[in-house]
């Protein structure tokens, strides 16, 4: 029953762009057939996920592929749970994208983009529910190849096709290490089929292996710190659903990956879950500040979710190091904490995207200092921005707040443990705290830059309040991250159910999540603190007292500018300059000289730590070695037919005995 | 009837070298468009009876070689307003020398192939393999795009020679889809040149580079 659902669901999803490439490019139908069909494809599969995860029903389909043997897909607990986000934002997305990408106004990419959405969706569903590598690696690549052209959608701009061409480098370098991870795993399993391997099948030298590509692959796509070099180009050009999509459920993909593949591997050594835990605290750390050095809106997102996967990848490592320990109750915190910020993050940066895309869409750049004042033209879109920003600062009463304090929790439980492991552990705990202090000081700088004060400039003036079909996206997600901050105890038998089912040593005592967190309280605590909130509200309201109004940042002067005002690089500059040590700011000062020099401009920016850092130098190194090889590649087709004349005589040359004609013309 | 195609094949090396050696356009198109008439004969005398499939691939050689292809090309030479060659990579004369130094190999090579004994005493096999280089020869040394269609044409040409040594046990559909082939290549071709004329205003295929990101 509910297989059949999803793979309707599925289905559809892959289907919803066909019509419309069917349909001429001026008619708006084509994208609302997509769109009808991606919510219809979203509303059958959510069903057919909460199922799965209500009843803690799983179930393998096996269909005949004789090549790779049978047993294709299963749906169990794990994959139900990665499939709720991707049902929900694809259906949302597309939703939003009418709005934001009218067919109408961009007849050339509109129906494009549809397609490779609803294929995006489709190879992702396919991914999560596969049971057999190869049926993996077919999801994996429809899902990246569909990413890449959703990229390139504006390939017009040359900014996105290399955006789009890191992306497609960097995605392919996952893949094949994703294809020696699982030659490697039919070697030593001797199948093709993922399932939990028994403890003394493969050795530890070949686990150890396994584990490093797994790492490498699903890192790479999740954008875990060393390798999340084509993250925030392509996040950044590609249309803002778009990155909503990628940020959101693409990356969480790779923590798919990587969930399942270590809930194969068995008996763990302690350094793989210390390496993910400090894999996740450099990235997390470096994720924020980075988010702080940038003046791109849709960049700062993007290295924020950096962060957010270092926080995911925090909870999985002491998940990890609770299974090498035998200690449940790390496994519960950092799974739980691990699993539901992966909800978290899908949701608040799904809405921080579409928000931010709401405001670009309006005003036209993605530059924060050109913006302004915004709230004041779109206020539903500033409520919501600041709602998402809440909770991705992990502040009560939000979602994000739930699955950081699992992740605070568990940490803080390792102390419990006498030993070595527990108190190197805690080291990371103000790393979390930092992490979450520097990035309030991100979104204070950006809603501050964004949506208060005066415009700054005329485009930023006249704004004006996004379409219904992108507010609504916006309000679903903005509740759901109330609801699951508000009454986490919903969630206690889902969670219950997932890491049950993750945990593959049989002796372990299963604990619920409700009996290691205070999910009751927290409950009440929020409901206690709206009530008062709005007690004082109402006090507020019957006092009446007269509000003043007046321009903001005028600090008494009588005409203020919006120059006068902070712009965010200025915001930021304390931090950036704590941090200057890594983030190395590049500053272009102007060279000012006379007594009246003439207008003269300064700028600054960050560059990436790996893609500007250490790939282009190192990349322009070899194309300094390899500069002689362009003269045999100069893109002249004669060129290319004289090599290709050359080997076939060649060839043919060595078939003629030259040194037998030479003999008998002696001879003669 | 030995004797007539070798003096055919022989007619068609001849041909060859005046492709390389001249500098008008519709000349060497006239020529190429003469080449596809003998080839068309080709399959007759090769067979020993005259069967449909191989009346069939003669007249379609000769309609689409002869005919059809070289229609294409004057059109857009027409429309191209174009008539020589203007400067090739390697002058006339060379381009001959280097054709018959070619040649003088393809017919050194085919001696050395062990060859089918009623093959041995025709000249099908080495006019085949000049025909093909002289094609690359003439691909390589122009830089028209209309030239290069053209050194395109008397490839096919020479691979059309070697496939008669095949003509009993290749079918006439792959035979035809190659015909097929052809003809939709330097189709969509003198089209591209027609957008190549207007865009660079030129037909040189260097300024394709310009092209490259």
């Amino acid at each position: 029953m509910f297989s059949d659902l999803i793979i309707i669901a599925i289905i559809l999803a892959a289907a919803s762009g066909l019509p419309g490439l069917c349909l001429p490019r001026r008619t708006v139908w084509g994208q609302r057939i997509a769109a009808a069909m991606m919510s219809s494809s979203s509303i059958l599969g959510l069903v057919g996920a909460s199922l799965v995860l209500g009843v803690g029903q799983s179930r393998v389909l096996s269909f005949p592929w004789p090549a790779m043997g049978n047993s294709i897909i299963g749906i169990d607990g794990l994959s139900a749970f990665f499939l709720v986000p991707i049902f929900f934002m694809g259906g949302l997305g597309s939703i939003y994208g009418i709005g934001y990408w009218p067919q109408l106004r961009h007849p050339r990419t509109g129906r494009k983009l549809q397609l490779f959405w609803g294929l995006l969706t489709a190879g992702m569903m396919l991914l999560v529910i596969s049971k057999h590598a190869i049926a993996f690696l077919l999801g994996w690549e429809v899902m990246a190849l569909s990413a890449f052209f959703l990229v390139a959608t504006e390939d017009h701009k040359a900014q996105c096709r290399q955006a789009s061409w890191i992306y497609i480098i960097a995605t392919h370098i996952g893949t094949l290490t994703l294809f020696a991870l699982f030659v490697l795993w039919r070697w030593a399993t001797g199948s093709y089929d993922l399932k939990p391997v028994a403890g003394d099948v493969i050795g530890i030298g070949v686990l150890n292996v396994l584990f490093f590509l797994s790492l490498i692959a699903f890192g790479l796509k999740a954008g875990v710190m060393p390798f999340h070099f084509w993250l925030p180009g392509a996040h950044a050009s590609a249309p803002s659903h778009v990155s909503a999509m990628l940020s959101g459920i693409v990356l969480k993909m790779g923590i798919y990956g990587l969930v399942r593949f270590l809930s194969l591997l068995p008996d763990p050594p302690s350094m793989w879950g210390g390496l993910i835990l400090l894999l996740g605290a450099i990235s997390g750390l470096l994720g924020v500040v980075f988010a702080i050095g940038q003046h791109d809106l849709k960049r700062l997102l993007a290295y924020h979710s950096v962060e957010n996967i270092g926080i995911i990848l925090m909870g999985l490592g002491l998940a990890m190091l609770g299974r090498s320990a035998g200690q449940p109750e790390w496994i519960v915190l950092g799974m739980a904490g691990c699993l539901l910020h992966t909800w978290n993050h899908s949701i608040f940066k799904s809405l921080l995207f579409l928000s931010a895309g709401s405001g670009v869409h309006s005003v036209r750049t993605r530059h924060i200092d050109s913006l302004g004042g915004l709230a004041k033209t779109m206020p539903w879109t500033a409520a919501m921005f600041v709602i998402g920003a809440v909770a991705i600062c992990g502040l009560p009463p939000l979602n994000g707040f739930v699955s950081e304090l699992f992740v605070y929790l568990g940490l803080l439980g390792t102390m419990k443990s006498d030993g070595v492991m527990g108190s190197a552990v805690v080291i990371v705990v103000p790393v979390l705290a930092m992490i979450g202090a520097l990035a309030v000081a991100c979104f204070v700088k950006v809603f501050g830059a964004v949506f208060l004060g005066t415009p700054r400039t005329l485009a930023a003036t006249c704004a004006h309040e996004s379409p219904m079909t992108m507010r609504v996206p916006m309000i679903v997600l903005a509740a759901s991250c109330a609801i699951i901050g508000l009454a986490p105890v919903l969630l206690i038998p889902i969670l219950d159910n997932v890491i049950a089912g993750w945990m593959i040593e049989p002796n372990s005592s299963i604990m619920s999540i409700g009996s290691v967190a205070p999910l009751k309280m927290i409950s009440f605590i929020w409901a206690a603190l709206i009530i008062v909130v709005l007690l004082l509200a109402a006090v507020v309201k019957l006092r009446n007292r007269v509000v003043s109004r007046v321009g903001t940042w005028d600090c008494g002067y009588a005409y203020s500018t919006s120059r006068i005002q902070y712009t965010a690089s200025s915001f930021a500059q304390i931090i950036v300059t704590m941090f200057r040590w890594v983030l190395r700011p590049r500053m272009h000062l102007p060279h000012i000289e006379g007594l009246f020099p003439k207008p003269a401009q300064m700028s600054s920016h960050v560059d990436d730590l790996i893609l500007d850092r250490t790939i282009t130098p190192a990349s322009d190194k070899f194309a300094k070695w390899f500069g002689w090889f362009h003269r045999f590649q100069q893109g002249i087709t004669q060129q290319y037919v004289l090599y290709i004349l050359i080997t076939v005589i060649l060839m043919m040359s060595t078939m003629i005995p030259f040194r037998e004609f030479i003999a008998r013309l002696f001879a003669r | 009837m030995t004797n007539l195609l070798n003096t055919i094949l022989v007619t068609i090396l001849v041909m060859n070298l005046f492709a390389l050696g001249t500098s008008r356009i519709l000349a060497v198109t006239r020529v190429v468009a003469a080449q596809g008439v003998l080839l068309g004969f080709i399959p007759l005398l090769v067979h020993k009876s005259l069967v449909m499939p191989v009346l069939l691939m003669a007249a379609a050689a000769i309609s689409i070689k002869a005919i059809l292809i070289p229609s294409i090309i004057v059109r857009a030479l027409r429309d191209a307003q174009i008539k020589h060659e203007v400067k090739p990579l390697i002058g006339f004369l060379p381009s001959i020398i280097l054709g018959a130094i070619a040649t003088a190999f393809a017919l050194l090579f085919a001696g050395q192939l062990p060859l089918a004994g009623n093959h041995y005493d025709t000249l099908l096999v080495p006019t085949a393999i000049a025909t093909v280089l002289v094609g690359f020869i003439q691909l390589v040394t122009r830089y028209k795009a209309i030239s290069q269609v053209i050194g395109y044409l008397i490839l096919e040409n020479g691979i059309f020679i070697f496939s008669m040594l095949l003509v009993e046990a290749m079918p006439l559909i792959v035979e035809m889809g190659v015909m097929l082939d052809l003809f939709v290549g330097i189709f969509v071709t003198c089209i591209i040149i027609n957008h190549i004329n207007q865009a660079f205003s030129s037909m040189d295929t260097r300024e394709l580079v310009s092209l490259k990101e």
